[in-house]
């Protein structure tokens, strides 16, 4: 009889981190302590907490161990599965509380400073079952809210019931759920389908990817009912094939929902049939755009192209099409089982319901939050995402990845919903939030950004095409220290221009990082162009190292660890010192930061 | 899949296999499993608490579990009932057929069987 599970997260963050060799080591373990027949192994989906993995959970204790390696293991079988004793040393029990006493060791999981603010719908099976066995996913009330929509209500009822919970897409635009398919569902036709987005592009995001991992079933069962809600029988998940267990398990997901009839011919002897099948994304960021990813399914190359007519008129092949994102799927079967009252009495007025985040960045836990919306900022990074490693100071979030802007530090109690972050110049985006600290420079990041978007760039429309080559341009000649003034004015115009005349959405917003920091942080902007300097310390054009002759006590150590030789001993001996001091030739330096890094008495400094 | 009775069925079926990952109910079976535990036959009685807990559909509410050693290595096996709102429980030098008859009585019928508590057993 089975009396305890262990549960290693098999999600992409900690399957890099090493948890296939943990699984193998837990199962050998498991087996020479004779334990087999007591402790289940279970590889579940992400648990969030990514910057701690590989993580391991025993239930029923719920004991969260974090950064396990292959030879914990014995350790905790031994001592934790046999005997019954908390291996402490592994455990994570930071409650987050100022309280310096040792921790409680009985510590749950939902009280650590990490997961108490969080309020997990869409994650709420990740980390908890294995997605690749249906029956643990039934077991949590899966395809229940199938069931009842084709038992128990009509099509219309589904639709009213997405559209008084208040869901608006999750990938980033917004825009009411239940409107899209009430607009889709009248409009005959021979054939109309279901899409899901899954081409999740921003850097730094892995929020669909995390649910396609560890809860591969919500979204199908969230498509069949969207399939039922607007007369489709066809779905499309397009997804990455950078994602190569996401789409794995997915597909064994999607096999076994066949085999248990949950997908087919009369589903739930209903009449309903619906088919799903994955599309493979080649990994172009514009294919995230809902018309160029549809041109993109029909096998042509991935370009958008004008709206309207819109999705819900002619889509895919020309069909009515509903196209939501992964996130606002896997809301969808909760709402439906719990009502829309439920999940409209969470967030705020117009953001209903809760958002994932991926924190990355300088921030502690770096990982998968989800939280309820109009949290602010503030309470994100600080009490759930442990703050700024290494004592610096917050100086920006970017949000919204390349289509996005930033929050500066004097906005941190803003509430994150969709409409105050438009009212601030930035936008909630996918999720991905990228926390910066005092030593990002908002120029540089701002051109990070522009780069990827060039490189994207699908090349259809001139705005875009050309338009953010140049906006590149004048970045890269303010970083050099080769701006002026005017320079920043065109700037702000061309971007102007960009957003006004793009076709689809990544043109219209490859120029927020640059307008949101122009509007944030001018004074970096300016502190390039007329001082010549970067604030930051980043922009290596704008750099130079200096050796203070009275601290440097002569060992020579930054002139060995220089590789261009621009570090010379001079003639001058500081008083207290017994060698001559060194200092750097600019003319040769190449700006690498090697002799300030070896340099143990800090007498070299940037300037 | 045909009805929500057969949707229904895997449910049941599979509910005692992940419920136990839903954390800690408020009633607590705790076993002690140290050498001294371990030695004086700690494992069978476990194992009948877990049988018993799930035979009887009892997991919604109750959770077995293990701890190390209690100090009282002479009464050994010992297992300790919490239960919400009431004094703790310890049973001591328990086996597998006890162990049954307390998931009968006590948890099942809320009756502490006092023969096999510390008290008694130290009179």
């Amino acid at each position: 009889m089975i009396r305890a599970h262990v549960l290693v997260c098999g999600g992409t963050g900690c399957t890099s981190s090493g948890s296939k060799a943990i699984q193998k080591s837990f199962k050998e373990n498991i087996e020479a302590f004779g334990l087999s027949d007591e402790v289940k192994l279970v590889q579940t989906g992400c648990f969030g907490l990514c910057e701690l993995g590989p993580v391991v959970i025993v239930y029923p204790d719920g004991t969260f161990y974090s950064r396990v390696t292959p030879d914990d293991v014995k350790e905790i079988v031994e001592e934790h599965l046999l005997k019954g004793r908390i291996v402490e040393r592994l455990v994570y029990n930071d409650t987050g509380s100022k309280n310096e006493e040792k921790a409680d060791e009985n510590v749950s999981l939902n009280d650590t400073a990490f997961y108490k603010s969080q309020n997990r719908v869409v994650l709420r099976n990740c980390g908890v079952i294995n997605p690749e066995v249906i029956d643990e996913y039934i077991a949590m009330d899966g395809y229940a809210a199938l069931g009842k929509v084709l038992t128990e209500m009509t099509p219309e009822d589904v639709i009213k019931i997405v559209t008084d919970s208040g869901l608006r897409g999750r990938g980033g635009g917004g825009f009411p759920t239940g409107r899209k398919w009430a607009l889709t569902a009248p409009n005959k036709a021979p054939q109309k389908y279901v899409v899901c987005n899954a081409d999740e592009g921003d850097p730094g995001a892995f929020m669909d990817r995390s649910v396609l991992e560890g809860d591969p079933h919500s979204i199908i069962e969230a498509m069949a009912i969207c399939g039922y809600a607007i007369g489709a029988t066809q779905g499309y998940v397009y997804v990455r094939a950078e994602y190569p267990i996401a789409v794995q398990r997915l597909q064994k997901a999607i096999d076994q929902a066949h085999e248990y009839g949950l997908l087919g011919k009369n589903i739930f002897n209903s009449g309903f049939d619906f088919e799903l099948e994955i599309r493979l994304g080649a990994g172009a960021f514009v294919c995230g755009e809902e018309t160029a990813l549809m041109t993109s399914i029909e096998g042509n190359r991935g370009e958008p192209r004008p709206r309207p007519p819109y999705p819900a008129v002619k889509g895919l092949y020309n069909s009515p099409t509903v196209e939501n994102n992964v996130e606002t799927f896997a809301n969808i079967p909760q709402i439906i089982l719990k009502g829309a009252e439920w999940f409209a009495s969470m967030g705020t007025e117009k953001s209903k319901g809760t958002k994932v985040f991926a924190l990355g960045g300088k921030i502690k836990h770096t990982g998968l939050v989800e939280i309820p919306m109009g949290t602010t900022l503030e309470k994100i990074i600080y009490e759930i995402g442990g703050g700024i490693p290494n004592g610096k100071k917050f100086k920006a979030a970017q949000t919204g990845g390349p289509s996005g802007g930033c929050i500066p530090a004097s906005l941190i109690k803003t509430e994150v919903d969709y409409d105050n972050l438009i009212s601030i110049g930035c936008m909630m985006g996918s999720g991905g939030l990228i926390v910066m600290d005092e030593d990002t420079c908002m120029v540089d990041m701002a051109k990070f950004f522009l780069e990827f978007t060039v490189d994207e760039s699908c090349g259809k429309c001139t705005p875009c095409r050309v338009g953010t080559r140049r906006l590149l341009e004048l970045l890269d000649k303010i970083t050099k220290g080769k701006g002026t003034l005017e320079d920043l004015d065109k700037l702000e115009n061309l971007c102007n221009y960009i957003k006004q005349n793009s076709l689809c959405g990544l043109g219209q917003t490859a120029p927020n990082p640059v307008l949101a920091t122009l509007k944030f942080f001018k004074d970096e902007y300016i502190a390039h162009v007329v001082d010549k300097k970067c604030p930051a310390g980043v922009c290596k054009s704008l750099l130079s190292f200096s050796i203070d002759k009275d601290t440097c006590i002569g060992c020579g150590r930054c002139a060995k660890n220089c590789p261009v030789e621009a570090i010379v001993k001079t003639d001058y001996v500081a008083p207290g010192h017994k060698l001559p001091s060194y200092t750097i030739d600019t003319s040769k330096c190449i700006k690498c930061g090697a002799c300030m890094a070896g340099c143990k008495f800090n007498a070299i400094s940037k300037v | 899949m045909k009805s929500l009775a057969e949707l229904q069925a895997i449910k049941e079926r599979m509910r005692d296999k992940v419920v136990i990952r839903e954390g800690v109910n408020e009633t607590r079976i705790v076993i002690g499993m140290a050498t001294c535990g371990i030695a004086a036959g700690a494992r069978p009685v476990l194992n009948a608490f877990v049988e018993g807990v799930n035979e009887n559909k009892l997991y919604d509410k109750v959770t077995v579990t293990q701890t190390g050693c209690i100090g009282l290595c002479q009464y050994e096996p010992i297992v300790e009932v919490y239960e919400p709102g009431k004094e703790k429980v310890t049973y001591v030098k328990m086996t597998a057929e006890k162990a049954k008859e307390v998931i009968e009585k006590h948890l099942k019928g809320g009756n502490v069987v006092k023969e096999y508590t510390i008290a008694y057993t130290k009179q």
